[in-house]
């Protein structure tokens, strides 16, 4: 293995904790917007890690330019429906949690 | 290898749990919900068996524009009936003692059925594969399921668009829905479905154009094309009047025609049904999965719409 392996592989498993704490977050939290900010951690740093360990590893510029737009089009996605879903929880009333 | 079969098997068994539930949740939103996972697992569970073709389909036509179409009906009903929460009752939709021991009989009849004729089937068959591949060269496509497709069982893919249109003209047929209050879309919605409505027709012309080569074909390209057309309706867009009544009925016909007019000439040329001469073979297979795509996209974002377009633009 050389060292662009061992980065990668770092960055690979640091995504998979980001994905791990994003999960336990939305079945953990209380309330819809706590959920929601533990899930755009998976969704934007987790995916963003996987996407620069994968990337390491691409075997052209093309597959790791169609790694990025995949990573940015995931982020504009999840913050837009995360507004969304947001609005409609506050729209229909659902107070916001409080300890 | 180890790691690979642990994971199948957590797949089969997440499948079996998730349609399980689907079908037996009394709250229909989660019922939907878990439809929607089950139509995500699958697609990689075909992907998974190799048929990446089948997996896109999947998860765009079955976790996506039919979790979108079930969502719509969900909320049509809140609105109309008023309530907020949709939950069936615990009773059985059966209740003759009689009726239910049929449905067992019947049911595990036909489950035996099929897993004897999977059992039976032969481990290490070629099946058809070896006569598509002998053939690929005269049907004018390198991809063998767009070959099968669109060429050597063309056939099943004209009743398929014609299925398609059936459908809607049944949803059509029945009318009556109270029109839906139009309200202007949040910003962020708007900006959103403006962004992407042209990667969504970028992303269908890809998949339509590799469809002859790699996985894709009019099916995927159409799916993705339609959710592009889904997005936009949820973002409060209506077709124009202008295109409604002509265009819109065009759109959704040319698949359909495009196949059967193809079928006669080619009866009348070749003497046979959708048998194409080779030399013409791939220009006329892009041209009919070119229109099949535009008559799936507007099929599809027509049943998500449920009303004909024209009948509510009156109200």
């Amino acid at each position: 293995m050389t060292a662009t392996d061992y980065i990668a592989a770092c960055l690979l498993v640091l995504g998979g904790i980001f994905f791990f704490a994003g999960t336990a977050g939305l079945l953990r939290l209380p309330d819809v917007y706590t959920r929601l900010h533990a899930l755009t951690k998976a969704d934007n740093v987790g995916l963003g890690l996987i996407v620069s360990g994968l990337i390491l590893q691409a075997e052209s510029w093309l597959v790791a330019c169609k790694l990025l737009l995949i990573w940015l089009l995931v982020l504009f996605a999840g913050a837009s429906v995360s507004h969304l879903i947001a609005r409609r929880a506050r729209h229909k009333g659902i107070r916001v949690w409080r300890p | 290898m180890m790691p690979v079969a642990i994971f199948d098997a957590v797949l089969g068994a997440a499948l079996l749990w998730l349609a399980w539930h689907a079908l037996a949740s009394p709250d229909l939103f989660k019922a939907i919900v878990l439809f929607v996972s089950f139509g995500l697992l699958m697609a990689l569970a075909w992907v998974r068996l190799d048929a990446p073709d089948i997996a896109l389909a999947e998860a765009a036509i079955g976790a996506g524009l039919t979790g979108a179409i079930l969502l719509a009906t969900l909320a049509k009903l809140q609105t109309m009936t008023g309530k907020n929460t949709f939950v069936l009752s615990a009773q059985p939709a059966f209740k003759s003692l009689f009726l239910r021991g049929l449905l067992i009989v019947l049911l595990s009849g036909s489950a035996a059925g099929i897993g004897y004729a999977v059992w039976v089937l032969p481990s290490n068959s070629n099946g058809l594969r070896l006569d598509v591949a002998a053939n690929l060269d005269a049907s004018g496509v390198s991809n063998p399921v767009t070959a099968v497709l669109l060429n050597f069982r063309g056939y099943d893919t004209m009743l398929e668009m014609t299925v398609l249109l059936m459908a809607l003209l049944g949803i059509w047929s029945l009318g009556g829905l109270p029109p839906r209050p139009r309200r202007p879309a949040a910003a962020v919605l708007d900006i959103f479905s403006r962004f992407l409505a042209p990667v969504f027709i970028l992303v269908a012309a890809y998949l339509l154009w590799v469809g002859a080569d790699a996985p894709g074909g009019a099916f995927q390209a159409g799916s993705v094309l339609g959710a592009a057309g889904v997005l936009m309706l949820l973002s409060g867009w209506r077709p124009h009047d202008r295109f409604t009544l002509r265009y819109l009925r065009f759109a959704l016909t040319a698949g359909a025609s495009a196949f059967i007019i193809l079928g006669l000439l080619t009866m009348l040329h070749q003497g046979q049904l959708l048998a194409y001469p080779p030399a013409q073979a791939g220009t006329l297979i892009l041209l009919l999965e070119s229109l099949a795509t535009v008559s799936i996209a507007a099929t599809l974002a027509a049943l998500f719409l449920a009303e004909a377009p024209d009948h509510t633009e009156n109200q």
